[in-house]
């Protein structure tokens, strides 16, 4: 073997890997089971939602390879945020995030800046709803608040952990209220709404999801809701708006990935939720549990997710919950 | 006689050839899965769940009862067998399992816990059939309050007990309620106990890292020690005569399985229990009002019945909230109440009655399930039990795998694998010191319990102590509790005026 036959050979092989490149680059695809860490624990909303798109994604056939849920719920998902980050570089694997994305980094020091991370896809848009038993004298907010004052502070509002999204959203009330609630944690959405059914607390700020079966049953009564416009699965709640508080939050439901993912496996993924926000099935999920399927991607994501940490970091400064 | 229509078209679907066959093939998956430490109903469920969509919705249904019932008999096997509890809910089989499996009456254990579970599961089924509705509504009274008494009461059975030492009770019950508080704090949501800032205990501990080390590697150490040559397990052999023997002896504890399925039905309806609480509850109520409580933990049948008729019952009574009220008692249901989104189905009070058909199914593949699982289980203790005949060279070292893939697999934290060996040393020492392993998994497993409905309660009243005997159903099983407690007390001043007098 001469000295020009190897360079040849060398300049032939070139010439095939940078053929090859843009060809790979197009058809990337997953080369082995793609890992879904989910910031919560088994059972809880964001669980359900996250195994639901499992099953869509296998059912559509949106990706080769199997999608495979994990669950990291310590730490309200700082154990997860801990663990993509160690995960530099890796194309299999997504993380599927809740509020907490933001709010645990905000409120404990855990070393990880959501910045760094890959955004992916946002897929929904989840609402609250102040809601009462519908046994309950309580037909308007303005009797709502009227028995908030009457009871002296011993109001009992039901949500999940403190410094979690409830906490948020009852601390928005009592300052746009001027009123004062003991507020009790439970460990999940769907125990709020059993234990507000079953009268040991006085009211919550479910999501529809979590109360829609109560609602159907007659069990409990929405009273307002903290969305813009009025939701459809409940055209007769009025919005915070419309009664002239200017109260608005979202639950959202989004898709992260690592730093440094390979921008091929960003676009397979990316177009993997894309196809998924279109799929009939999931349209119709949205409809029935009133999420709003709000889709968005790339740099418009990684803007909204900044924007709503720094919203997010105001509103834990204000409960003094803040680092 | 609506319901009974209702039942028969059920029992037409479910006792179909492709279903008969389901059923058989998803309960034996399921007993293998059950069997396995560190897999249960959940990973079998969780597995079979995309399948689902290649049958029909029907068919789906059985299978995954199927599967639910068959890794709830399963879980008991290798706590009888090898001393690791096979799933979180058969943690209390091993406290009697495997002193009998070291008698040599494998066999009659592994009987013992099948029929148990029949009875149970039959019993909760029937319970389910005649009163989903109104049972729902008792599963809504239960608030915090009402759940801390529960809690309280089974904890009482532990401490009040004859024959272990009851100071080395009570330290063990302190010791796991201190471990029990490892982890984020529901309440304020700070870190508690992050013992030399390891991310892994942000989690907290689970009760089953504990089982897993104390029981299975605590044992193979001590077995080690105690017995350096000969195998530590009598052979035990399993004939048609042995199988007729172990029915006769099971007739006679009706009263301690008619217990254990009350309990585990109604301890598994209340969504923040399960089927792991109710286990250990019909464990320490068993030995509580046993004639013979001395003999638990020592190898007594009847403390293998009482918690495997009580998690099978509870594992009905679970899916009782899940249906009624769509909130899943347990994170087996949890994955069922996925399912049943993915099919289109909205479980809460509206489903009995926009769904008859799912819902009846459902019930009728339980009894259908129930009775394979018996069946598929009897038929399969002589290959279990062969397992037994290994030398226990080659045992010990299987079991230590087991332990350690029981350990990585539900988390899939090397943390929790270190946890084990931890615990496994600290389990050998403890155990050379004879202090009671029991109580010490009870405290791991409710004390997260108890903590959080008594902080709730105490937020939610202001911090009044008595809202505990203002209300009904939490002042009688506080009143129940204070008898528990002063029971031994009472006995232990009878037997020094009955030493005295002689």
């Amino acid at each position: 073997m001469n000295y020009t036959f190897a360079r040849r050979l060398i300049s032939v092989a070139a010439v095939a890997v940078l053929a090859a490149t843009p060809l790979v680059a197009e058809e990337w695809k997953p080369e082995k089971p793609v890992e879904m860490v989910i910031m919560a624990g088994q059972g809880g909303g964001a669980d359900r939602l996250a195994r639901l798109f499992q099953s869509i994604i296998q059912k559509e056939n949106l990706s080769n390879m199997p999608v495979l849920p994990v669950n990291k719920g310590g730490g309200s998902g700082a154990e997860a945020l801990r663990y993509l980050k160690d995960k530099s570089g890796d194309n299999h694997v997504i993380m599927a995030t809740l509020n907490s994305y933001y709010t645990t980094p905000l409120r404990t020091d855990i070393g990880v800046n959501i910045e760094d991370f890959t955004p992916i896809a946002r897929m929904a848009l989840d609402t609250f709803v102040l809601w009462v038993n519908a046994d309950s004298d309580i037909q308007t907010l303005d009797d709502y608040v009227a028995a908030v004052k009457a009871s002296g502070g011993a109001w009992k509002m039901g949500g999940t952990g403190t410094g979690q999204e409830d906490s948020l959203v009852t601390a928005m009330l009592e300052k746009e209220f001027g009123i004062k609630v003991t507020y009790v944690p439970f460990s999940g959405g769907g125990d709020v709404a059993r234990n507000l059914v079953g009268g040991h607390i006085d009211s919550s700020v479910n999501n529809p999801s979590e109360a829609l079966g109560f609602y159907q049953a007659n069990k409990l009564r929405p009273i307002a809701a903290f969305t813009p416009t009025r939701i459809a699965a409940f055209p007769d709640t009025p919005t915070m708006g419309e009664l002239g508080h200017d109260l608005v939050y979202w639950m959202q439901r989004s898709f992260v990935a690592p730093k440094d993912m390979a921008p091929e496996a960003v676009a397979f993924y990316t177009s993997m939720f894309e196809k998924l926000n279109a799929s009939q099935e999931w349209q119709t999920y949205t409809a029935e549990k009133a999420l709003l399927a709000e889709f968005l991607t790339g740099d418009a994501l990684q803007a909204y997710f900044l924007e709503e940490r720094a919203k997010h970091d105001a509103l834990l400064k204000s409960m003094g919950e803040g680092s | 006689m609506e319901l009974f229509g209702h039942m028969m078209d059920g029992f037409a679907t479910s006792l179909s050839p492709f279903n008969l066959m389901i059923v058989i093939l998803g309960v034996t998956a399921g007993l293998f899965i059950g069997a396995m430490p560190g897999l249960g109903s959940v990973n079998g469920v969780a597995i079979v769940l995309p399948l689902t969509f290649i049958v029909p919705p029907s068919s789906a249904i059985i299978l995954l009862a199927a599967i639910y019932y068959g890794a709830m008999y399963g879980g008991a096997i290798s706590s009888i067998l090898l001393g690791i509890p096979g799933a979180s809910t058969a943690v209390a089989t091993t406290f009697d399992g495997r002193p009998m499996a070291q008698q040599g009456k494998a066999g009659l254990a592994l009987i013992a816990a099948a029929v148990a579970s029949f009875v149970g599961g039959t019993i909760s089924v029937i319970l389910f059939t005649l009163f989903a509705a109104p049972l729902a509504d008792i599963a809504l009274a239960f608030g915090p309050p009402e759940e801390f008494a529960l809690v309280l009461m089974a904890f009482t059975t532990f401490v009040g007990l004859g024959g272990d030492d009851v100071l080395k009770t009570i330290i063990m019950i302190c010791l796991g309620l201190a471990l029990s508080t490892v982890g984020l704090d529901l309440i304020s949501g700070q870190p508690r106990l992050i013992f030399f800032d390891q991310p892994g205990f942000y989690s907290g501990i689970s009760f089953l890292v504990l089982a897993i080390g104390a029981y299975g590697v605590g044992e193979i150490l001590y077995t080690i020690e105690t017995s350096k040559s000969a195998p530590s397990v009598t052979p035990a052999r399993l004939t048609f005569r042995e199988l007729g023997a172990g029915l006769r002896e099971m007739n006679k504890l009706w009263r301690t399985m008619s217990f254990g399925s009350f309990i585990g039905f109604f301890v598994g309806m209340l969504p923040a229990a399960g089927a792991t609480p109710a286990a250990l509850m019909a464990y320490g109520l068993a030995k509580v009002t046993s004639k013979n409580p001395d003999s638990f933990g020592k190898g007594n049948i009847e403390g293998v019945a009482a918690p495997e008729t009580a998690n099978n019952a509870a594992s009905t009574g679970s899916l009782l909230p899940m249906l009624t009220l769509g909130i899943p008692g347990s994170p087996t249901t949890a994955l069922l109440l996925g399912g049943m989104v993915m099919w289109g189905l909205v479980p809460g009070p509206m489903l009995f009655i926009e769904q008859p058909d799912f819902v009846w199914g459902l019930i009728s593949s339980l009894y259908t399930a129930n009775f394979a699982a018996v069946i598929v289980n009897l038929a399969l203790i002589p290959v279990f039990v062969w397992a037994l005949r290994m030398p226990f060279t080659v045992l010990c070292a299987l079991v230590l795998i087991l332990c350690i893939v029981g350990g990585f697999a539900p988390s899939q934290k090397m943390h929790d694998v270190w946890l084990i060996a931890g615990f496994g040393v600290g389990g050998y020492f403890l155990r050379k010191a004879d202090y009671p392993m029991a109580p010490l998994v009870l405290a791991l497993v409710l004390g997260p319990l108890m903590e959080k409905s008594f902080r709730q309660t105490l937020i939610a009243e202001q911090g009044n102590v008595f809202a505990f005997l203002e209300r009904p159903l939490s002042a009688s099983f506080i009143a129940i509790s204070a008898v528990f407690f002063l029971l031994p007390l009472l006995k232990y001043t009878r037997s020094l005026s009955c030493a005295k007098a002689a």
